[in-house]
């Protein structure tokens, strides 16, 4: 991998990046964050006007694969300095995936047990890279989704209160305190301070919050833009539907500018689009920040829109993801471009 | 025939709170449609506009996905147990 510093203060398109290999690690925890941003030129071609440009940071670039890495070094650092982690305890979190890959990579790493609670529907790719990290998963029922592995695990605590160390990323501000000393800073620098408008899906708000109160920070005029799916009963893995889940505690809907909701349809669509035609695998709630990101930046005369990829798909080869896509191959691609702009709402 | 359908969490604004209900139908379709008229709301969720059964929503007949079987027209008989099931994890 390679971190890319800006040469020139001068907009992301005038300067040239210059790319400088990374430094030599000790530990894989150091080659988390850093990851390159790319601007999305074709999947936008021809919609936007001249002055607006959309850029994602690619997540998947992180050595456990997603952004999830990011606040699990920090929940796990931050534990470990307060004393609540300590030898002969064990990490142990709900999550729906990511999280759950991350905090095992992070416990491989520094020694520590991880035991992962999660619905039983999660991709079978997920199980198994958690597996290999050496970590356990814990199943809960599907029917009762990403909440229902967020009660076992409280039970499963409840049991045995000083056996573990609990992250909790849904309520744990060294989530969101990753992305305002990562993320936020390297997509002011990678932008030259350019960026207008930040769109991130809400999964657990971590995201969104952390970059968000950075850039907020160094300007106060950028927005802040939440994707969310249309409807509790959706197929984006990672994102919540706010208004029918439990609230995260880190979730500060106060902080954002505007909420932007985007049907399942739309985001797998946008998935394959970016495949196929920007050369980008990514995972479902890459899509559905893209289709957000891309609605955005269609309404303003200039402007930087960054989002964010919060992986790459190859994690999600054996899901319903890809039920259906060879019939979107059939489809003209700027009549699906059409209907992404049409059908996303926005509400404030 | 009569048979019993599992809720899943996000669809359960639609029956009053209830994980399990109770539907008829010849098929996993007319069943949907029966569902419908108890429910209303609950087919959208579950179809697309063709009629089609969602990407994201799976269907278990008897612990068997449709997909494998006859899809929406996959036949029940009287005491099946069909489940309703979103194909994440996260976020509801």
């Amino acid at each position: 991998m390679a971190t890319i510093s800006q040469s020139s203060p001068r907009s992301p398109a005038e300067t040239k990046p210059e790319v400088v290999p990374v430094q030599r690690a000790p530990s894989v925890l150091e080659l988390i964050g850093n990851t390159p941003m790319l601007e999305v030129r074709k999947v936008t071609a021809g919609m936007l006007r001249p002055g607006v440009r959309v850029f994602a940071k690619l997540e998947g670039f992180n050595p456990g694969g997603s952004v999830k890495d990011r606040p699990a070094r920090k929940m796990v650092e931050v534990g470990l300095e307060r004393g609540e982690l300590r030898p002969g305890k064990v990490i142990i979190d709900s999550t729906s995936g990511n999280t759950g890959i991350a905090l095992a990579m992070v416990g491989a790493v520094l020694g520590y047990p991880v035991e992962l609670v999660m619905a039983s529907n999660v991709s079978r790719e997920r199980k198994k890279i958690i597996e290999a990290f050496g970590a356990k998963p814990i199943f809960s029922d599907p029917m009762e989704g990403s909440d229902g592995a967020i009660r076992v695990c409280r039970r499963i605590i409840e049991e045995n209160p000083e056996r573990y160390f609990k992250p909790d990323q849904y309520n744990n501000e060294a989530n969101s305190l990753a992305h305002l000393e990562t993320t936020g800073p390297e997509v002011w620098r990678q932008t030259s301070g350019r960026i207008t408008h930040f769109v991130a899906g809400i999964g657990t708000g971590g995201t969104i919050m952390g970059t968000g109160r950075y850039l907020k920070l160094r300007n106060p005029g950028v927005k802040l833009i939440a994707v969310e799916p249309d409807d509790p009963m959706h197929g984006l893995e990672g994102l919540k539907h706010m208004a029918s889940s439990i609230v995260p505690g880190i979730y500060h809907e106060e902080l954002l500018d505007a909420k932007m909701q985007v049907s399942t349809e739309d985001a797998y669509e946008m998935v394959y689009a970016l495949g196929q035609v920007e050369g980008v695998l990514v995972g479902q709630s890459a899509g559905a920040a893209m289709v957000a990101a891309l609605r955005v930046a269609r309404t303003l005369k200039e402007g930087c829109v960054v989002t964010v990829f919060p992986d790459f798909g190859d994690k999600y080869l054996s899901t319903n993801l890809w039920i259906g896509w060879q019939q979107w191959r059939r489809e003209r691609l700027q009549k699906i471009v059409g209907k992404w702009n049409a059908s996303t709402s926005v509400t404030t | 025939m009569q048979v019993r359908v599992r809720v899943p969490t996000p669809l359960r604004r639609f029956t009053g709170g209830q994980d399990e209900v109770a539907a008829e139908g010849e098929s996993v379709r007319s069943v949907i449609e029966d569902l419908e008229r108890r429910h209303p709301g609950l087919k959208e969720r579950l179809l697309d506009d063709k009629g089609e059964l969602r990407r994201f929503v799976n269907i278990y007949l008897n612990g068997d996905d449709i997909r494998f079987l006859d899809q929406l027209n996959s036949q029940v008989k009287d005491g099946d147990d069909i489940s309703i099931v979103p194909a994440i994890a996260g976020g509801n």
